[in-house]
């Protein structure tokens, strides 16, 4: 993957920008040795890696506007870093950047069960906001598969979904309000506990924007009343367009389940040799999950059933317990360390219309068979964002060129299809190059706009999102 | 009237145009440019795709309401937030259509339970103020790829561009419907009773107080049983505030919340209608000191539409409570409320890349161009 060329002078000036950092942070909040800073050569994208000039771990948005002053004023790039746990490479660093990682700042900050509301820093996990509510039975809906490590300036950066998502939406849809620090170090707040803009909605612009349009310090997020109980059922089926179309009916017939989860036959095997889920060995299985109080589960999950067996199923489990419905998630939940253990892997993260599902999945097979590399399919089926992932053998020469070549033409195919990219992972620098094959030049231009009003001088994670070709000439003035 | 045919044709009139242009789509929603030459969206209209299987539908932004609803029924499906129809409260005739829902992210009650507008569109495309063909989103409702400047679209009003196409996310129907009436509470518990319900595990898609009748009204939603187990649950959860009346007829529910939706208490009143977002919590507070108005509370509190004496100055009750005050009628030009400097700044000079030679619904929304901020 191409990087720009570090700024030398940027790299030269190396010690008088850390001793600036270091007169307005406290001496734990820098990392500037060539061993510690090997930490954040990369994020969960792994196989690129780059140290970084240093490392800043602030604690207060006061600390992250004065680092942004410092590297505006001496014009050295920023990546800022949640968890670092993206799958594209969103806070890669760069060899002339700085690193702010706001790990540190984790506190709840007001929790407000009459307006539904809480407010934390963003360095807080995903799971601990979901954690700091739980007891009085509220949640935090988005919960992407990472949930455990992830940080909400990620979450939000990324705009991140999750498996529930057709009920309860992504980041972006349960996010009310963020204090953010601006490259030039000015901080701004933007919406807030009340709903929506009373200008234009630079919220819903913010979320999604992969760090390049300031730093996120902290979020008011909306929180949910749990539901009394959820259940699933799983389906098995002999090819993945009658699972398909059985998710085609199930959304048709008016159940709104609160997730739709697809695994082929790959998966299928991986996941239950690895976790002992006792899946069926099928060729598509389904797991679906409805909510409500005990009646409710029933009423929805009798529709669903019907609808289920009219295409012939070879397997329909219904979970009579808490026991069963854990083992029915349990396969899907390690879907990605099961295969993991197989090989090494890439996984995508395209979003096609619901019904080019069996043909997406056809020429998946097809490409499969003429790149000489397994594909296992595991994603999200309500909503058509899929997660193809593809083995390789890292120590194999070749084999990681081979694989994203045969990804590139996935995520091609995906756009062909009428769908997206990405879907919940973000562009980063992974899809950076193919942003030309689902935008023209112009569409492009608009966006690069946008962040030219934000950070004019294009520091903050300049490298990402863009083809580098595309933001050249803004890189580089 | 200029009225393009394609969205081609758009982009060549925009990109002709010398004079400011007045964006209409069926103009019926009151909030317009003061001057420049009416650029109509009605005859770029028709649904171009709808996937009821996909959860998904496609339109030219001049297709009317009416036409995308009848669409959506025919497969027992709906528009999730439930857009209001001005024309009853601005006393404005025509025909509302998907592009002018989008431009003013119109939301009705069930905002509270699925989000805005703007959470439903998945795509848009438009022309900016070059007369440059755009797109951004799709047709899928998860996409990260790039900016979200859908969101952006939604509520700009035709400053940043006009809209061509639009795309949505559209959900099942409602199925059952029952409505809770709680009687004769004060503005401040009522807030409390409605963030009682909004914080139950009941699923209530609906939640508004009428203060003249001193009416509050909680809707659920969803299979007949179900409905009818919830509607009993939240009852007694709220027998403490008041006791509450089921309406389970479908159709006497749905009038209530088309009242609501519509504002139909303010129809054909005299005075200006404002539109108020705060936190509930704040609401009884804001209420409180608009002694002289009439109010109706809507989004379980958090929103506030307000029939105030003609050139109240309403935005002055929000001192020191975070929120914004919007003019939907009245004679001031001055609609929108301030914002922050910071915040005015990044909006006007997103305005300008947008639209640099400011001709898109000059003078609506915020400064008219950076330059004279």
């Amino acid at each position: 993957m191409e990087m720009p060329v570090p700024n030398a002078n940027v790299v030269s000036r190396k010690a008088r920008l850390v001793e600036r950092l270091r007169d307005v942070l406290p001496s734990d909040a820098v990392i500037d040795d060539e061993f510690e800073t090997r930490a954040y050569e990369c994020d969960a994208l792994t196989a690129y890696r780059c140290p970084p000039l240093c490392v800043v771990l602030p604690r207060t948005t006061e600390e992250v506007s004065a680092v942004l002053k410092i590297c505006s004023d001496m014009g050295v790039p920023v990546v800022p870093r949640g968890a670092g746990t993206s799958l594209a490479g969103g806070a890669l660093p760069t060899a002339d950047s700085v690193i702010l990682g706001v790990a540190r700042m984790n506190d709840v900050l007001e929790t407000n069960y009459d307006d539904r509301y809480i407010k934390v820093q963003t360095g807080r996990t995903n799971l601990s906001v979901t954690g700091a509510v739980e007891a009085d039975d509220f949640f935090y809906a988005p919960d992407p598969s990472s949930q455990l490590a992830c940080a909400i300036a990620g979450n939000i950066a990324m705009n991140s979904g999750g498996a529930h998502c057709l009920k309860y939406g992504v980041t972006t849809n349960n996010l009310l309000g963020v204090k953010m620090v601006l490259m030039d170090g000015t901080v701004v707040e933007v919406g807030g506990a009340h709903l929506d803009a009373s200008g234009y909605d630079l919220l819903g612009l913010i979320c999604g924007s992969e760090g390049q349009l300031g730093v996120v310090t902290e979020a008011t997020l909306r929180i949910l009343r749990k539901p009394e109980g959820a259940r699933p059922v799983l389906m098995g089926f002999n090819s993945n367009e009658v699972a398909g179309a059985c998710v085609s009916d199930i959304i048709k017939a008016g159940v709104l389940p609160v997730a739709i989860e697809f695994m082929d036959r790959p998966v299928i095997r991986a996941t239950d040799a690895f976790s002992g889920a006792g899946y069926p060995d099928c060729e598509a299985l389904l797991i679906v999950e409805v909510e409500g109080s005990e009646a409710e589960i029933d009423e929805q999950l009798g529709v669903i059933l019907q609808i289920a067996r009219k295409h012939d199923p070879v397997e329909l489990r219904e979970s009579k317990s808490a026991e069963e419905s854990a083992k029915i998630w349990l396969g899907r939940k390690s879907a990605f360390g099961a295969m993991g253990q197989i090989n090494d892997y890439m996984c995508l993260d395209g979003t096609i219309p619901v019904s080019s599902l069996p043909f997406v999945l056809k020429r998946i097979g097809e490409l499969s068979q003429d790149y000489g590399l397994d594909v296992g399919n595991v994603f999200h089926a309500g909503d058509g964002n899929m997660h193809p992932l593809i083995l390789f053998d890292a120590n194999k020469p070749g084999d990681l060129e081979r694989c994203e070549a045969m990804g590139a033409d996935i995520l091609r195919l995906c756009v062909e299809a009428g769908g997206c990219l990405t879907g919940e992972h973000g562009v980063g620098i992974e899809k950076r190059d193919l942003m030309v094959d689902q935008f023209t030049p112009e569409d492009l231009d608009i966006q690069m706009k946008v962040k030219d009003v934000f950070d004019p001088s294009w520091l903050l994670n300049p490298a990402k999102v863009f083809p580098l070709k595309s933001s050249e000439t803004r890189r580089a003035a | 009237m200029l009225e393009p045919t394609s969205e081609a044709d758009l982009a060549d009139i925009i990109r002709r145009a010398s004079e400011p242009l007045n964006i209409r789509g069926g103009g019926t929603r009151g909030i317009s440019a003061p001057s420049g030459q009416v650029l109509s969206t009605r005859s770029l209209s028709g649904i171009e795709l709808y996937e009821p299987g996909a959860l998904t539908l496609v339109a030219k932004a001049g297709t009317p309401m009416s036409e995308i609803e009848t669409a959506l029924a025919s497969e027992n499906q709906r528009l999730p937030f439930e857009p209001m129809d001005h024309r009853a409260v601005l006393g404005t005739d025509g025909v509302p259509t998907i592009g002018g829902v989008v431009a003013a992210n119109v939301s009705g009650p069930r905002r509270i339970q699925v989000g805005a507008c703007r959470d439903s569109l998945i795509g848009v495309r438009f022309v900016d103020g070059q007369g440059t063909v755009l797109k951004n989103g799709g047709r899928v409702m998860k996409n990260v790829t790039g900016y979200d400047l859908v969101k952006l679209m939604a509520g700009s009003y035709g400053t940043l561009g006009v809209l061509s196409e639009v795309a949505f996310k559209v959900l099942p129907g409602v199925g059952a419907s029952a409505t809770l009436t709680l009687r004769g509470l004060p503005v401040p518990q009522a807030v409390q009773a409605m963030s009682a319900a909004l914080g139950s595990p009941f699923e209530v898609s609906g939640a508004a107080h009428d203060p003249a009748r001193q009416e509050t009204y909680l809707r659920l939603e969803g299979f007949a049983d179900s409905v009818e187990y919830r509607a009993r649950m939240l009852t007694e959860q709220l027998a403490s505030f008041a006791k509450a009346d089921v309406i389970s007829d479908p159709d006497l529910s749905a009038a209530t919340w088309k009242k609501i939706r519509d504002v139909e208490p303010f129809t054909g009143a005299d005075g200006d209608v404002w539109r108020i977002s705060v936190k509930p919590s704040d609401t009884p507070q804001v209420v409180n000191r608009l002694s002289d108005a009439q109010c109706l509370l809507d989004w379980g509190g958090g929103l506030i539409w307000v029939l105030a004496p003609t050139s109240t100055d309403v935005r002055a009750t929000l001192a020191g409570i975070p929120g914004h005050a919007t003019l939907v009628r009245g004679a001031s030009t001055v609609r929108f409320h301030p914002e922050a400097p910071t915040i005015a700044a990044l909006s006007a000079t997103l305005r300008e890349k947008f639209d640099p030679r400011a001709i898109l619904n000059t003078g609506l929304m915020g400064v008219a161009t950076p330059a004279a901020a």
